[in-house]
């Protein structure tokens, strides 16, 4: 589907047609099932380098079990299995030679409630640092600074740095995890949620950082804030009940959507 | 299409609707009355005309603001954006047709000491019908979503324009043959010119219902056959 050729010659909507980029992640018939109950069915989706994509759909339709196959996080749970491919640049991660732990480097995760470990500022950044790198002090000291400044979190946490993490706001924490898988130096970030528990000022910092990390990272975003999605996303998927319903960049699906299930979703219509 | 789930919001875009249909009505009634005082030279309905662009105004402010405020509480999507947005648009339209119909009532009043040849006002009032039943198709097909008939209503907005041509050729000559029609006739290339702007407004209505329904800016060079811009006409010839 070819969402710019929707679009008069000429006629330039909030944001020009994103440029052709490569695929970060291509999803391949991907079906997932929670023991008997088959929670995401034949799957096809590609996801664009350094663009954001927006999951969208009501509660249940599968947008966070979607999310949770890219890093495997599911496999912590012995009845939770998924078929299909996910192709991380050409390489599947559901195949069972993938390590894990080198997955999880490459493709971070932030969830709806910050999760700061009980620990200072300083560690949770440097935490996964230290557990793959063994780096000098200073360069150590670099990079959880270079973290916390890509995050956005810097300014406000440079002289409390010993200080826990868990004594900071809502949504510094949420920035303090954001820098924590920022410090990995992943290639996708994958946001389940993350700025419904915070206010609107904490949600705007976080919007506002989605922009610039969008330099870097291929970013994933679970959100059922429909305006959060037309704001920040380049690309939004519409799923109902473990299908993918409609895809295409973000500017056609929230003014003029292609399925009329996409529309009853996006205007407030669903029954 | 179904329901919203909260149910206030389908009152919000339905009283968009139906201040729009009010207005519709208006515009439309001005239209042909102010021809009709033209014609009649009946000052009386002129004034009844110019008092009614009011309520015009007035349906064009609350439309804007209720547009505006249905934005900040709703943050409309797809259809429902557009439909506010195409109610912001029409209402502007059918505002402006308003106002050119109350200038050529004025003209009437103007022009009442001097008796037009009947010729040339005739040529406007057919102007004017056709502007009028343009109007009318224009505003069926909004309340009925018919892009097929607003397309329609576009493609014959050339005949206006082709009309409004040809008057402007009558009236230079008349000016010609005789210095004391310049008033009126002026007064009545005034009018005219009015009727043709009221076509075009009737256009833009077309393309908003086009974008209403479609989604998508319509695209396409409007059919003008105004040549009256490169028009002159010669003493004598």
């Amino acid at each position: 589907m070819n969402a710019a050729s929707a679009l008069t010659p000429g006629f330039t909507g909030r944001e020009a047609p994103a440029p052709a980029r490569g695929v970060r992640i291509a999803v391949k018939d991907l079906n997932f099932y929670y023991g008997s109950f088959h929670g995401l069915k034949n799957i096809n989706l590609n996801f664009y380098d350094r663009q954001v994509t927006a999951l969208i759909g009501p509660s249940g339709c599968g947008k966070s079990t979607l999310l949770r196959t890219f890093n495997r996080i599911y496999s912590l749970y012995p009845e939770q299995r998924a078929e299909g491919e996910i192709l991380l640049d050409g390489k599947n991660v559901l195949d069972s030679s993938v390590d894990l732990n080198e997955l999880r480097s490459r493709i971070g995760m932030v969830f709806q409630k910050p999760t700061p470990f009980p620990m200072s500022i300083y560690d949770n950044v440097a935490f996964g640092l230290r557990l793959y790198e063994k780096l000098p002090k200073s360069e150590l000291d670099g990079r959880v600074e270079e973290s916390l400044r890509k995050s956005a979190l810097w300014d406000e946490v440079k002289d409390k740095l010993k200080q826990p993490g868990t004594g900071l706001s809502g949504g510094q924490q949420q920035r303090l995890c954001i820098a924590r898988t920022v410090a990995q130096q992943p290639e996708v970030i994958l946001l389940d949620e993350p700025t419904s528990a915070l206010d609107p000022i904490s949600t705007g910092r976080i919007e506002e950082l989605m922009e610039q990390l969008r330099d870097e990272f291929t970013i994933v975003i679970v959100t059922h804030n429909m305006q959060q999605a037309a704001r920040i996303s380049q690309y939004t998927a519409f799923m109902y009940l473990g299908e993918l319903v409609e895809f295409a960049q973000t500017d056609k699906i929230f003014m003029n959507p292609a399925e009329r299930r996409t529309q009853d979703y996006i205007t407030g219509r669903f029954g | 299409m179904p329901g919203h789930i909260v149910s206030s919001y389908d009152t919000d875009l339905e009283n968009l609707r139906r201040s729009i249909s009010e207005m519709g009505g208006i515009a439309e009634k001005m239209t042909g009355e102010a021809t009709l005082a033209l014609v009649r030279q009946d000052g009386t309905l002129a004034q009844a005309v110019i008092a009614a662009d009011k309520r015009l105004d007035t349906l064009q402010r609350e439309i804007e603001e209720r547009s505006v405020l249905l934005i900040a509480r709703r943050q409309p999507m797809a259809v429902d954006l557009r439909e506010t947005i195409s109610a912001i648009r029409i209402s502007g339209d059918l505002e402006r047709i308003g106002d050119l119909a109350k200038n050529v009532a004025k003209r009437v009043v103007a022009i009442a000491d001097h008796a037009p040849a009947q010729k040339i006002v005739l040529g406007v009032r057919h102007m004017s019908d056709l502007a009028e039943a343009q109007l009318k198709d224009v505003l069926d097909a909004y309340a009925s979503r018919d892009t097929k008939a607003a397309h329609d209503v576009w493609a014959r907005d050339g005949e206006i324009d082709a009309l409004y041509n040809s008057l402007f050729r009558e009236l230079l000559t008349y000016m010609m043959e005789d210095p004391r029609n310049i008033s009126f006739c002026t007064h009545l290339l005034f009018c005219a010119k009015n009727v043709e702007r009221i076509g075009d407004h009737t256009t833009n209505i077309a393309e908003t219902i086009h974008y209403l329904d479609t989604g998508e800016i319509f695209a396409g060079d409007r059919p003008k056959n105004d040549a009256s811009n490169y028009a002159t006409v010669e003493p004598g010839a």
